[in-house]
């Protein structure tokens, strides 16, 4: 099985990367871009994990490892031939 | 007082330290590779600038598993010192020894240059040899040194005097172009608020003799030396 865990800044914290891509894209005059994020993906390819057993597990190596949770927010999804199974 | 320099793979700033301490202080020190479980007889446990695996994942996310850290964790929570620059300040802000994040710097260049910090609480184990108000001059060099928390946890980090070194200009005044990197209040040093783990962003093993430029930074490791 495989999932995508997506990390990327909370609200209330400043993305300066983001703000500088925002920046560049009006320079390009895309005007209608509002706001940008910069976040980071890891694609993980686990093994002999039932899906319940990686609903458990993901959160905890996000919040352990992949995130700092004091200025980051992570979500992710399982990625399996066909179909895509969004988690928060 | 022996001190021990705690090197990962990446560290740059380890050398520096050490010859500070050995060659410079005449103390006794010592390097702790990463991987061991003991730290020795030390005093002191310093965490060395640097870029601890290559700053893969987020500045000091890695070298927080280090075998070396849980001693360097429990040796805190017995009191022992610990001292964290630059990458080691991340570290320590990784662990939780030590409360908020590091953030890529406002301008998002690398930023290496000499900055004045002024001693904002002169009674810690880490600089008690200065005056309240003393400005070091004292270089920097980081490109994720813009210090995060939030509100509550700052007020709580100024009301209990825990923010030890701020980034001001020449004239000790703690105004936004002196504070280089765009850190929460200015904040270039923090303690814990047990008084025994430091993490400031200057370097002073690279200020600690004349040739070098400053001797400010020595201030920091005479105040380990003499504490007690």
């Amino acid at each position: 099985m495989k999932v995508r865990i997506l990390v990327s800044f909370k609200e209330s914290v400043l993305d300066p990367q983001g703000q500088t891509v925002k920046n560049a894209l009006h320079t390009l005059g895309y005007d209608f871009i509002k706001d940008v994020r910069q976040g980071k993906v890891f694609e993980v390819e686990l093994q002999g994990l039932s899906e319940d057993q990686a609903q458990k597990v993901i959160p905890e190596i996000a919040d352990k490892v992949l995130a700092n949770p004091i200025i980051e927010k992570f979500s992710w999804e399982v990625l399996s031939e066909g179909k895509k199974v969004s988690r928060n | 007082m022996k001190f021990g320099v705690v090197v990962f793979p990446g560290s740059n700033c380890d050398h520096d330290t050490l010859f500070i301490l050995q060659k410079v202080l005449c103390q006794e020190a010592t390097f702790l590779w990463h991987k061991d479980h003991d730290l020795g007889r030390v005093g002191c446990v310093i965490l060395p600038g640097g870029f601890s695996y290559g700053d893969y994942l987020r500045a000091g996310a890695i070298a927080k598993f280090s075998p070396l850290i849980e001693e360097v964790r429990e040796f805190a929570e017995r009191g022992g010192l610990v001292l964290g620059i630059c990458n080691g300040f991340q570290i320590l802000l990784e662990l939780g020894l030590l409360p908020g994040a590091m953030l890529r710097n406002k301008n998002l260049k690398f930023l290496c240059q000499h900055v004045h910090v002024r001693v904002e609480n002169a009674r810690t184990a880490f600089t008690h040899r200065a005056r309240p108000g003393q400005l070091l001059r004292i270089p920097i060099a980081h490109f994720d040194g813009n210090y995060y928390a939030p509100a509550e946890t700052l007020h709580r980090l100024e009301a209990s005097n825990q923010v030890v070194l701020r980034y001001v200009d020449e004239n000790g005044e703690a105004t936004e172009p002196a504070n280089v990197n765009g850190s929460a209040s200015n904040i270039a040093g923090l303690i814990n608020a047990k008084g025994n783990v430091l993490g400031m962003m200057p370097h002073p093993e690279r200020a600690s003799e004349a040739v070098l430029g400053s001797r400010d930074g020595r201030l920091i490791f005479e105040s380990i030396i003499l504490w007690r």
